[in-house]
């Protein structure tokens, strides 16, 4: 049991270090480090701009998706190498954000399901930052349950034609291409009848409005689609075997190990050693202190789980179910790490002011933004779901939808 | 980076898996638990013979002298097995203070009989309520002999010696605690048999009356060692306790597989799907942190402390999480005697206090990253 690197991982990690060392955009460093939860944003600029910039100047080193094949883009690397990389660029790869659907989900789908010529065509541009992807599969009708959508595609000619919803895509607005899961036969149960294409997000009668979220800000988007026509050569598998390519899609998402998972606790210990409360020092107050042993050790719970993982990459494995526990562990955490932080504010905690209270109203923003982590990417619900059904063997739901036409299943419930 | 145990050791888990599952099946447990015997004593005897007991004793006290990733592995299928033996207090407690401040001529005497199952130790820690502090230490030692009495004390009655706490000074400091250790057949102690909430395990009431015994370690240095004796136990009891919390799990999935209810398996409804999943996940967090923990022992690393703490924190959690959902999960028959539930909820909720009590290691775990930070 050791940490160490073997000789081959080290030399690859000093040859990652050197790059980003020499070439990474070190003015935006300390705004990078303090940006923990939620979509980057920087003072003065865009971050798609700088994020843009940053992936153009890794794809031309070969740091851009570095575990896809070269000819696509990427650097072959293998997994490992991946999560190296992924330590070695460490801030600066919050500027990745903007691609990290595509690279993530659109990408490999493209990959499994593409012809050659849509691979080499494609690919390598989003490798590049050159071109965004963004993945639009939830809809109003249908969020956990992504085979309940509605969006149709017709058969016209050599064409479809699409009309429908889609909500919570994030990124639409700047994205040049989405991957869309779209229902071409409502006769059959929902599962049979989905197709996947992807398209030209500036096709006419393509329409993205942003959503206003709870939090106030606006990060997704609901795209609208009136009479959009896609080419049937960017159908992606076979007609009605969508729902089988969403799941190489989806599988993808889940695989990011190593990821920078926020949950709050470096910023909360920080807080509760500085903060002076009418009874002291907030760390020396006996039920803070015990709220924060238990979050320290979900944390390093989450740390070591993550190196397990890449233990599992270095020696060639594949790594075992434990990193799907992640989002579900973090999620709460940021909520209920934000609720007693403010709790130890006081009255005052009500501010959100930037000026108001030592911790600058970041446990605020925590407390409106936390939400969202615990529903995007797979519900606390769906994760329980998938834990106790592919980990632990328990039966799937009983699916009163399953066997039924989709046009006959309900779609009200009272 | 490998951060994971090597295949040796995973063969090692996987012995002695085999060997407890034969010789320690719940009905093993049970024959301690209802009060016929005070310990396994075939079991102890076997596992001396498997290597099991000085599995972290150097070969040249007659241990087998694997090391502390090895009692890692063991350890954990101990908890998993709920093995009825005085092995925490023993191995984890008496054998690591013999190590760490034993003469070599204590070590030569206590180590190969611990190795080879002649001897059971505990330490004699606790005075009544509270957890570890200096202050609490209140049995005195003065020119060798011992007065004072401690309770509860792990194995006690079926110990054949004790390390034990003892205050030689009264400046209110650390120093002033030392650590002696004393032969139970010594004239001058006595042991009370308590009863538990894990009878599988004894617990004992020692009085120490005019009693002799030898120095263990420098005089007034006392408290250092303990601190580090409960570092390292803390570690080893907390594979113990995700082996529990393991098991604990397995048995809850099982049975929510068997169990039909409304005309369908009870593991297909969410109510319990999630209930099995949330103890999936402290089960993961705790192992990952006792990983960390195991680490940070085998390598004697400057992080013991803190790694020892979040360790103890997250398996403690674990164990008791899972002990109790798994009653939960197999409904009215989880609180019959008949079923094992119960010996698993037995067993998590004392191991969580042998060491000290939760909310101590969360201070302690406090307490320590503060001091990191502050580095």
């Amino acid at each position: 049991m050791n940490f160490d690197d073997t000789p081959q991982e080290a030399a690859f990690r000093a040859e990652a270090r050197r790059w980003v060392d020499a070439n990474a955009p070190k003015q935006y460093e300390a705004e990078l480090s303090k940006a923990s939860l939620g979509r980057i944003r920087l003072q003065k600029e865009e971050i798609v701009e700088v994020g843009k910039a940053w992936q153009k100047k890794k794809a031309a080193a070969g740091w851009a998706c570095l575990h896809w094949p070269k000819e696509y883009g990427g650097r072959g690397a293998t997994p490992i190498e991946r999560v190296i990389w992924q330590q070695e660029e460490g801030v600066y790869g919050k500027l990745t954000q903007p691609f990290q659907i595509g690279e993530g989900m659109c990408g490999p789908t493209v990959m499994a399901y593409g012809s050659e010529q849509h691979k080499r065509h494609y690919l390598p541009k989003l490798a590049s930052g050159e071109q965004i992807w963004c993945q639009l599969f939830s809809e109003p009708a249908g969020g956990s349950d992504v085979a309940g959508l509605r969006t149709r595609a017709e058969k016209k000619g050599d064409n479809w034609i699409v009309n429908g919803q889609k909500i919570w895509t994030s990124g639409a607005h700047y994205s040049d291409y989405g991957l869309l899961i779209t229902r071409t036969d409502p006769n059959v149960p929902k599962h049979k009848g989905l197709t996947m294409f992807f398209l030209d997000m500036k096709s006419p009668g393509v329409e993205v409005r942003p959503i206003k979220q709870a939090n106030g800000m606006q990060e997704f988007n609901e795209v609208y689609f009136t009479d959009v026509i896609i080419p049937d050569s960017q159908r992606l598998g076979a007609v009605g075997d969508g729902w089988n390519v969403s799941l190489t899609t989806l599988m993808n998402e889940r695989m990011s190990i190593g990821a920078r998972l926020a949950t709050g606790f470096p910023e909360m210990f920080d807080f509760c050693t500085n903060l002076m409360t009418e009874d002291g020092l907030a760390i020396d107050d006996r039920a803070t202190r015990s709220k924060l042993a238990s979050w320290a050790v979900k944390a390093s719970g989450l740390k070591y789980t993550s190196y397990r993982a890449i233990s599992a990459l270095s020696k060639g494995e594949r790594p075992g179910p434990e990193n799907s526990i992640g989002k579900l562990v973090a999620g709460s955490m940021l909520q209920d790490i934000a609720m007693h932080a403010m709790d130890l504010e006081g009255a005052a905690g009500v501010l959100t002011g930037a000026a108001e209270q030592q911790a600058s109203g970041q446990f605020q923003q925590m407390l409106l933004s936390s939400p969202s982590m615990r529903i995007a990417g797979g519900t606390d619900e769906i994760l329980r779901n998938i834990i106790a059904e592919r980990v632990l063997g328990l039966p799937g739901d009983i699916r009163v939808d399953k066997d039924v036409p989709f046009n006959k299943i309900p779609t009200k419930g009272r | 980076m490998n951060f994971d145990f090597s295949d040796d050791q995973k063969q090692l888990r996987d012995e002695a898996r085999k060997y407890l599952a034969e010789k320690c099946p719940p009905k093993a447990v049970r024959t301690v638990l209802d009060g016929k015997e005070a310990y396994d004593r075939e079991l102890w005897k076997g596992l001396a013979e498997m290597g099991f007991l000085g599995v972290a004793i150097p070969e040249k006290f007659g241990g087998a002298g694997a090391g502390h990733l090895e009692l890692c592995v063991v350890a954990e299928e101990m908890g998993r097995a709920l093995a009825p033996v005085p092995f925490s207090s023993t191995v984890y407690l008496a054998a690591e203070a013999v190590l760490l401040a034993g003469s070599e001529s204590q070590q030569q005497k206590w180590l190969p009989l611990i190795a080879s199952g002649g001897a059971i130790g505990t330490l004699a820690l606790f005075e009544g309520n509270g957890n570890p502090s200096p202050q609490a230490i209140k049995l005195s030692a003065s020119g060798g002999s011992l007065n004072g009495v401690k309770k509860p004390v792990p194995d006690g009655a079926i110990a054949d010696f004790a390390i034990v706490a003892a205050r030689t000074g009264s400046s209110g400091r650390e120093t002033d605690v030392s650590l002696f250790l004393v032969d139970m057949k010594a004239d001058g102690v006595e042991a009370k048999t308590l009863t538990n909430v894990d009878p599988s395990r004894g617990q004992a009431e020692l009085t120490f009356k005019n009693c002799k015994a030898e120095p263990l370690g420098p005089a007034n240095e006392g408290w250092s060692i303990l601190s580090q004796v409960l570092d390292r136990a803390a570690v080893l009891m907390a594979f113990e306790q995700v082996g529990g919390a393991d098991r604990a799990l397995e048995m809850g999935r099982d049975y929510a597989l068997d169990r039909i209810a409304f005309g369908r398996p009870i593991g297909s409804f969410q109510a319990v799907k999630h209930m099995l999943a949330d103890m999936y996940v402290s089960a993961t967090l705790a192992r990952s942190n006792c990983y960390y923990g195991a680490w940070a022992l085998s390598t004697n690393a400057s992080e013991l402390p803190e790694a020892a703490a979040s360790a103890r924190i997250s398996a403690t959690q674990a164990f008791q999480h899972c002990a109790k959902n798994n009653i939960q999960v197999h409904g009215g028959m989880g609180f019959t005697w008949e079923f094992d539930c119960h010996m698993y909820y037995r067993r998590a909720n004392a191991t969580a206090l042998t060491l000290g009590s939760l909310s101590y290691w969360e201070d302690a775990l406090i307490d320590r990253m503060r001091k990191r930070n502050a580095a």
